[in-house]
C-alpha cells in the first residue's frame, strides 16, 4: 500500500509508517467528534431517561462480543507483523465472526425495540441512531477485515508490510470504543 | 476521458443505489419512491463517480490485492484528471471555486435588484431559494477556497516538501466537490429548499424536497472538508524539509494548520445536525418535532457548535495570507510572530465554546446568555494579537503598494469594521434589538467578504506569477483592488443602518422609510459586481499571454520564491535546507534557506 505513496512524497518507509499513523489518529478524532454530537443529542433530549423495555441482558452479550473481537484483532495485528500467516488469517477470521455476531445481535435487539420504542418515540430516535451509526461503523470495520483477510490469502502481510492491517485494527479497536461509550448511554444511565 | 468515466460511474451508481433501495420498498410492501431511493442513489452516484474519475484506477484496486495505476500526465488535460500533484489540485480547488464564485455573485446581484423596491417583485418562494442558494454556495467558496486553493499549492512549498502528507487522499477531497456542486444546482428542480444556508428545522424537515438534496450535498461537502484537514495537518507535521522547525514556519502556514484543526473535527457536528434532520424526514423519527417531543432548539445547538468556528475555518487562513502579504511587502519581518501564532490558536481554542451567541433570541436556558456573550467577547483577545502583529509590521515599514499589499491593507479596515460591530452582536442586550437584521448581513460581509475573501484576491495576486509562470497586469490590478475596497463600503455601509432601523434579513419586501439604503446599497453592488469582470479579464489573459515572470518578481524571503515559477512536478531541484527565520528583512547576514543554486528552468517551463 505504502509504495505508491513513498514514491509520490519521497518518503523513507518508515517516516512513512509514522505519517499513516498520524494520519489514522487524526481521523479517529475527527470521528469521536460525530459520535460526541449523537451522544449529546441524547442527553440533550433526554437527559438521563430511558426506555423501560430495553434488554439490557442483550446489550450486555453483544457488548462482551464486540469487546471479545478488539482481542483477536490485536493477535491478528500482531501476527501479520511478525509474518505468522496461519495466526494473521484465523485472528482476522475470528475477528470477523465476531463482528457478524454483534450485527446479528443489534438486528436482534433492533425487532425488540421496535416493538417497545419505535423511531417515532423519542427514546426511539436516539436509540436507533445510535445504534445505527456505530453499527454501520462495525459493518464498514467487517468489510475491510475481509478485504485484509483476502488481499493477505497469498501471505503479502509481514514485517515490512503490516500496514493495512494495523489500520484497520486501530480503526475496530476505535469502533470498540465508541461502543464502550455508547453502551451505557442508551442501557445504563438512569 | 476520466470524467466521462466519472459520469458514467455516477449514473451506474445512481441506477444500482436507487434500485437497491426500490426493492428493498417493493419487499417490504410499501410503495415504490419517496425520498430514501434518491437519497441513497446519490451516495452510490459519489461512489461510482469517484471510482471512475480516477479512485479505482490509483486507489482502490490496491484494497483488492490489485497493482494500483498512476500516471502523471503532463499538459492542460492534467487538470482534469484525478491527480495527486498538489499544486495541480490547488488550481482544480481554485478554479472551481472562481466559477461557484461567480455564480454566487450573480445571485447577489439577484437579491439587490429585487431590494431595489419595497415591493415583492421576486416571489417570496422564488426569493428565498436564490437567498438560500446564495448562502450556501459562498459558504462553500469561503470554507474551501482559501484551504484548499491556495492551501493546496502554497503549503508544500512553503515548508519545502514534494507534496501533501496523502496525495492520493488529497485527490480524493477534490473529486468530492463536483457531485456537491451537482446535488446543488439540480435541487431547485425538484422544488428547491428555502430554509437558507443554516437549515433550520422545524423548517428543513418538512419543505420541499430540494432540502433532501441539500442535505446530502453538505455532508459530501464537510466529508471533503474533513479529509482536506486531516491532509493539512498531517503534511505540516509531517512534511517539513530539514531545519523547517515549527516557529520556522511561514505565517500563512500556521493559519492553514490551525483553520484545519477545526475542519477537521468541528465538521462532524454539521453533518450530524443534517444527518437528524434527514432521519426525521425519511426514518420518522422525532429529533426535532416538538409534537413528538423532540426540541429544534437541539439542531441550533448542533449546527452552531460547527457553524460558529467554521467563520474562523474562514478568515484564520484570511489573517495569514494578510500577514504574509503585510510582512513582505513591508520588507520587515513579522512583528508579533509568536504573538500571532498564539492568537491563531487562541482563536481555534475559544471557537469551540461560544457557538451559543447566535441563540440569544432563541428561547434557550436564560442562565446561557452571560457566559456566552463573555466568552465570545474573549475572542477579541487573541484577534487583537493578530491584529497587533499587523501594526506592527506595517509601523515605519517600508511599503511596497502593489496590488496584493492594497488588498492586504483592506483587509485590516475591513475586518477592523467586521470585528467592531461583532461586539453589538455579542452583547446580549444589543443584539436582541440586531438579531437577524441587516447589520448581522452586513457584520458578516464586512468579516468574510471583507475580512477573508479581500484576502483570497491578495493571495491570488501574490502567488498568480508562481501559479502561472506570468505576471498580471498591474495596473489593472491596482484597479480592482481600488474599486473593490470603495464599492464594498459603498454597499455594506448603509446596511448597518438598514439593519438598527429594523430591516429584517431573508425578506423580499420591506417597509417604505428603507428603501433609501436598499437603493443605494443595491446601486452600489452593481458597480460591485462589474469589478469582477475587469478582474477575470486581467488574470485570464495574462496567464495566457502575460509577461514571464521570474522566479521571484517579489524578492520574498519564503520558500515557494526559491523555485522556479511555476515550481517543476517535483517542486524543488534539491531539498532545500532552512536555516533561520522565514521573514530576514534588514537583518544583516540573515537567511531563511541555505542559498542553493537556482534552477536554470526559471519561468514559463512545465
Amino acid at each position: 500500500m505504502a509504495a505508491v505513496t513513498e514514491h509520490l512524497t519521497h518518503e523513507h518507509p518508515a517516516e512513512r509508517l509514522r505519517t499513516n499513523r498520524l494520519g489514522l489518529w487524526l481521523f479517529i478524532a475527527s470521528e469521536s467528534f460525530l459520535f460526541a454530537a449523537l451522544i449529546s443529542a441524547r442527553y440533550y433530549l433526554l437527559g438521563t431517561e430511558r426506555s423501560e423495555h430495553l434488554n439490557q441482558a442483550l446489550g450486555f452479550a453483544i457488548s462482551l462480543v464486540l469487546l471479545t473481537s478488539s482481542l483477536f484483532a490485536y493477535r491478528a495485528e500482531t501476527a501479520a507483523r511478525f509474518g505468522d500467516q496461519r495466526g494473521f488469517r484465523r485472528a482476522t477470521a475470528t475477528t470477523i465472526a465476531l463482528g457478524l455476531l454483534f450485527m446479528v445481535g443489534v438486528v436482534l435487539e433492533w425487532r425488540e425495540g421496535l416493538a417497545f420504542f419505535p423511531p417515532s418515540t423519542l427514546y426511539g430516535s436516539a436509540f436507533f441512531t445510535l445504534v445505527g451509526f456505530h453499527a454501520f461503523h462495525v459493518f464498514t470495520g467487517v468489510v475491510a477485515l475481509a478485504l485484509l483477510l483476502f488481499v493477505g490469502r497469498d501471505g503479502r502481510f509481514g514485517p515490512e508490510n503490516h500496514w493495512p492491517v494495523e489500520g484497520v485494527v486501530k480503526y475496530w479497536h476505535f469502533v470498540d470504543v465508541a461502543w464502550v461509550f455508547i453502551f451505557p448511554t442508551l442501557y445504563l444511565v438512569k | 476521458m476520466a470524467i466521462l468515466k466519472g459520469i458514467a460511474g455516477a449514473v451506474a451508481g445512481y441506477a444500482l443505489g436507487f434500485a437497491v433501495v426500490a426493492a428493498a420498498q417493493l419487499a417490504m410492501g410499501n410503495p415504490v419512491g419517496g425520498a430514501v431511493p434518491v437519497v441513497i442513489g446519490s451516495v452510490f452516484a459519489t461512489v461510482g463517480w469517484l471510482l471512475g474519475v480516477g479512485l479505482w484506477r490509483a486507489w482502490a484496486r490496491e484494497w483488492f490485492g490489485l497493482e494500483p495505476r498512476l500516471d502523471v500526465p503532463t499538459g492542460p488535460g492534467r487538470y482534469f484528471r484525478f491527480n495527486t500533484d498538489h499544486k495541480v489540485i490547488g488550481v482544480q480547488y481554485l478554479v472551481t471555486f472562481v466559477i461557484v464564485f461567480g455564480l454566487a455573485g450573480l445571485l447577489a446581484m439577484v437579491i439587490r435588484w429585487e431590494l431595489i423596491t419595497p415591493a415583492a417583485d421576486l416571489g417570496g418562494d422564488a426569493y428565498n431559494q436564490v437567498m438560500s442558494l446564495h448562502g450556501i454556495l459562498m459558504v462553500a467558496v469561503a470554507v474551501a477556497a482559501v484551504l484548499g486553493g491556495l492551501g493546496n499549492y502554497c503549503v508544500p512549498l512553503m515548508i519545502g516538501a514534494r507534496d501533501m502528507a496523502f496525495p492520493r487522499l488529497n485527490a480524493l477531497s477534490y473529486w468530492l466537490i463536483p457531485p456537491v456542486a451537482v446535488l446543488l444546482l439540480t435541487a431547485p428542480f425538484v422544488g428547491g429548499w428555502d430554509s437558507g444556508w443554516t437549515a433550520y428545522p422545524p423548517l428543513s424537515v418538512v419543505n420541499a424536497g430540494g432540502q433532501v438534496l441539500f442535505v446530502v450535498a453538505i455532508v459530501i461537502f464537510g466529508l471533503s472538508s474533513i479529509l482536506g484537514g486531516l491532509n493539512a495537518i498531517a503534511t505540516i507535521l509531517r512534511m517539513r524539509a530539514p531545519g523547517m522547525t515549527l516557529m520556522r514556519m511561514p505565517i500563512f502556514v500556521w493559519s492553514v494548520l490551525a483553520a484545519s484543526i477545526i475542519s477537521l473535527l468541528f465538521t462532524q457536528f454539521f453533518a450530524a445536525s443534517l444527518i437528524l434532520v434527514l432521519l426525521d424526514r425519511v426514518a420518522g423519527t422525532t429529533f426535532f418535532e416538538a409534537a413528538g417531543g423532540g426540541n429544534p432548539l437541539l439542531y441550533q445547538h448542533l449546527f452552531w457548535f460547527y457553524s460558529h468556528p467554521a467563520v474562523y475555518v474562514m478568515i484564520l487562513p484570511g489573517f495569514g495570507i494578510t500577514l504574509e502579504v503585510l510582512t513582505h511587502f513591508s520588507r520587515k519581518p513579522l512583528f508579533a510572530y509568536k504573538g500571532a501564532v498564539a492568537g491563531f490558536l487562541g482563536i481555534v481554542v475559544l471557537s469551540g465554546i461560544v457557538w451559543a451567541h447566535h441563540m440569544f433570541t432563541s428561547g434557550m436556558a436564560h442562565f446561557m446568555n452571560i457566559p456566552f456573550m463573555a466568552l465570545t467577547e474573549l475572542i477579541s483577545i487573541p484577534t487583537g494579537l493578530v491584529f497587533l502583529s499587523a501594526l506592527g509590521t506595517i509601523w515605519r515599514g517600508r511599503l511596497w503598494l502593489r496590488t496584493p499589499m492594497l488588498f492586504a491593507l483592506a483587509v485590516l479596515f475591513n475586518f477592523a469594521i467586521g470585528g467592531v460591530t461583532g461586539i453589538y452582536l455579542a452583547d446580549v442586550a444589543t443584539d436582541i434589538h440586531l438579531q437577524d437584521t441587516y447589520f448581522v448581513v452586513a457584520h458578516f460581509h464586512y468579516t468574510i467578504v471583507g475580512g477573508e475573501i479581500f484576502a483570497l484576491m491578495a493571495g491570488i495576486y501574490y502567488w498568480y506569477p508562481k501559479i502561472t509562470g506570468r505576471m498580471y497586469r498591474e495596473g489593472l490590478g491596482r484597479l480592482h483592488a481600488v474599486w473593490m475596497f470603495l464599492a464594498f463600503q459603498l454597499v455594506f455601509l448603509p446596511l448597518f443602518v438598514a439593519g438598527i432601523h429594523g430591516m429584517n434579513r431573508r425578506i423580499n419586501e420591506y417597509v417604505e422609510p428603507l428603501r433609501g439604503y436598499n437603493v443605494f446599497a443595491s446601486v452600489a453592488a452593481f458597480v460591485l459586481g462589474a469589478v469582477f469582470l475587469i478582474a477575470l479579464g486581467n488574470l485570464v489573459w495574462s496567464w495566457a499571454r502575460g509577461r514571464v515572470a521570474e522566479a521571484n518578481p517579489w524578492r520574498a524571503t519564503t520558500l515557494e520564491w526559491t523555485t522556479s515559477s511555476p515550481p517543476p512536478p517535483h517542486n524543488f531541484e534539491q531539498t532545500p535546507e532552512v536555516v533561520g527565520d522565514p521573514y530576514p528583512y534588514g537583518e544583516p547576514g540573515a537567511v531563511h534557506v541555505r542559498p542553493v543554486t537556482v534552477p536554470t528552468i526559471a519561468g514559463g517551463s512545465e
